[in-house]
């Protein structure tokens, strides 16, 4: 057991990534161990979100390569999601839009769980668009979780959310890497929040990237 | 009434057209795609006045023009900044072609009526045959691609994160889509098909919280509006499409105001 938990779950090796002149970032070389907790940390507009996007092979990088460990399986929270006040499918049907047409038992009982595991077991029949900016997020992170990733990769999943809610998501985040060993990565800009509950960190700021314990982090940014 | 084969006709074809545009509806408003709706309608105009200038059935004539329409248009409006400018200055073009197809094919103002404003009072059993066809492939196209569609309509961003190939839905729909305007033209007549493809589905997001209870009451809110519509249009002989516009209104203001009280 204690030899899988420090395997490797992806390694990036000499990543590049150009946007016609403009370089995004430059020769990174980092991994991640498995049911490791990291955040990847850099200001605004450093290419975070795209080095993600590369990750979950959405578009190809410029040079380099990565390569996830056999039997990752990612699960994607994305920054951004274009639900409006009127958006009218209930937190539990949202969930399902990532399950099949005729829900069997089955999958209806992994719906429940992770309701309950999301904290959204009670609120599971009020629309999206009446959901709270914290249950939204929650809800988010459930649906992803129903494809029952031991890997998960959340994008500024805290950015617009109150103090409370951003304690109550972080909370079940370390929850599913503590009790599940699910791996995070998890980006943000909030160092203040990523020191009290991750424990690593990537650091990319001017196409550079440094890595390390995030008790260790000093770097100050905008 | 239903001693008159003609208005047995109208009623079996209307209530496939009804349950085929409630449930296609619920996708067009989830997708935001009202206006290109609209536009599909008036293209479907177009569609159906060439079809008279050249002599075959103006059904035919709306679905090639929608179906190239729908896909053109779809494209534009995806890869472009200025979506609703564009889809105008089509609409523009394809009014005005139709205009001139009708002019030049020397047919009565009662033919342009028709296609604009519907004649579903009239439909012959070939016509039902067809209508209720098209109306079983939409739905048996929307069945196919049901999962991956939901997903992309009502959550497009986590679509794309959960790596679903969003593109070939899209097209599917946009096909679904333009045959849909095309049978739907044949009850409502085009320039009021958008009321069966917008009106049922956006008064239906005020009640269900699930795909399928919304489109549940999509279909029953349209098929409420064809039903009720034909018996008015069959006791006062006054026009079906105009009852059909007035009820589906109606529902809608009903659901809105009860949904603005209650919030």
């Amino acid at each position: 057991m204690n030899q899988t938990i420090t395997q490797n779950a992806v390694t990036v090796t000499a990543l590049t990534m150009k946007f016609d002149a403009k370089t995004v970032f430059h020769d990174l070389n980092f991994e991640l161990k498995q049911g490791s907790m990291t955040a990847l940390l850099g200001p605004n507009g450093t290419g975070k979100t795209t080095l993600i996007n590369i990750l979950m092979g959405m578009f190809p990088a410029t040079a380099g390569s990565y390569t996830f460990a056999p039997g990752i399986k990612l699960g994607y929270v994305p920054q951004f999601r274009n639900l409006d006040a009127e958006y009218p499918l209930s937190i539990r049907s949202f969930m399902e839009l990532n399950g099949p047409l005729f829900k069997s038992a089955e999958f209806k009982a992994e719906v429940n769980h992770e309701l309950i595991e999301t904290h959204l077991d009670s609120i599971q029949h009020i629309r999206m668009g009446e959901a709270s900016g914290g249950q939204k997020q929650r809800a988010y992170l459930a649906q992803a979780l129903l494809d029952k990733p031991n890997m998960v990769i959340l994008d500024e999943a805290t950015a617009s959310l109150d103090p409370v809610a951003k304690e109550e998501l972080m909370g079940l985040i370390k929850h599913l890497n503590e009790k599940h060993q699910i791996t995070v990565l998890f980006v943000t800009h909030d160092v203040p929040l990523a020191k009290k509950y991750m424990k690593e960190y990537l650091y990319l700021n001017r196409g550079q990237l440094t890595q390390g314990k995030m008790t260790t982090f000093t770097e100050v940014y905008e | 009434m239903f001693q008159f084969e003609f208005m047995r006709y109208a009623f079996l074809a209307s209530t496939f057209i009804a349950v085929t545009c409630g449930i296609v509806g619920v996708y067009v408003v989830a997708r935001s795609f009202s206006f290109l709706a609209h536009t599909l309608s008036e293209i479907g105009f177009a569609g159906a006045a060439f079809a008279v200038f050249i002599g075959i059935s103006p059904l035919w004539g709306m679905l090639l023009f929608t179906l190239l329409g729908s896909i053109s248009v779809g494209e534009l409006s995806l890869h472009t900044d200025q979506k609703e400018s564009s889809i105008s200055a089509i609409s523009a073009l394809f009014i005005g072609m139709g205009v001139l197809f009708l002019a030049i094919s020397g047919s009565n103002s009662r033919y342009a009526t028709n296609i604009l404003f519907g004649s579903i009072v009239g439909v012959d059993q070939q016509d039902v045959i067809q209508l209720i066809t098209l109306s079983l492939v939409v739905l048996l196209m929307l069945l196919a691609v049901a999962r991956p569609l939901n997903f992309d309509s009502f959550d497009h961003i986590g679509a794309v994160a959960t790596g679903l190939k969003t593109g070939a839905v899209g097209i599917v729909f946009l096909v679904a889509l333009a045959m849909s305007v095309s049978i739907g033209s044949q009850i409502v007549g085009s320039l009021l098909v958008f009321i069966l493809l917008t009106l049922p589905a956006s008064t239906a997001r005020y009640i269900g919280r699930s795909i399928g209870a919304m489109a549940c009451w999509s279909v029953l809110f349209a098929l409420i509006g064809v039903w009720a519509g034909l018996y008015f249009g069959f006791i006062t002989n006054w026009p079906v499409t105009f009852f059909i516009a007035v009820i589906e209104v109606a529902i809608y203001l009903v659901a809105y105001l009860i949904h603005a009280i209650r919030n």
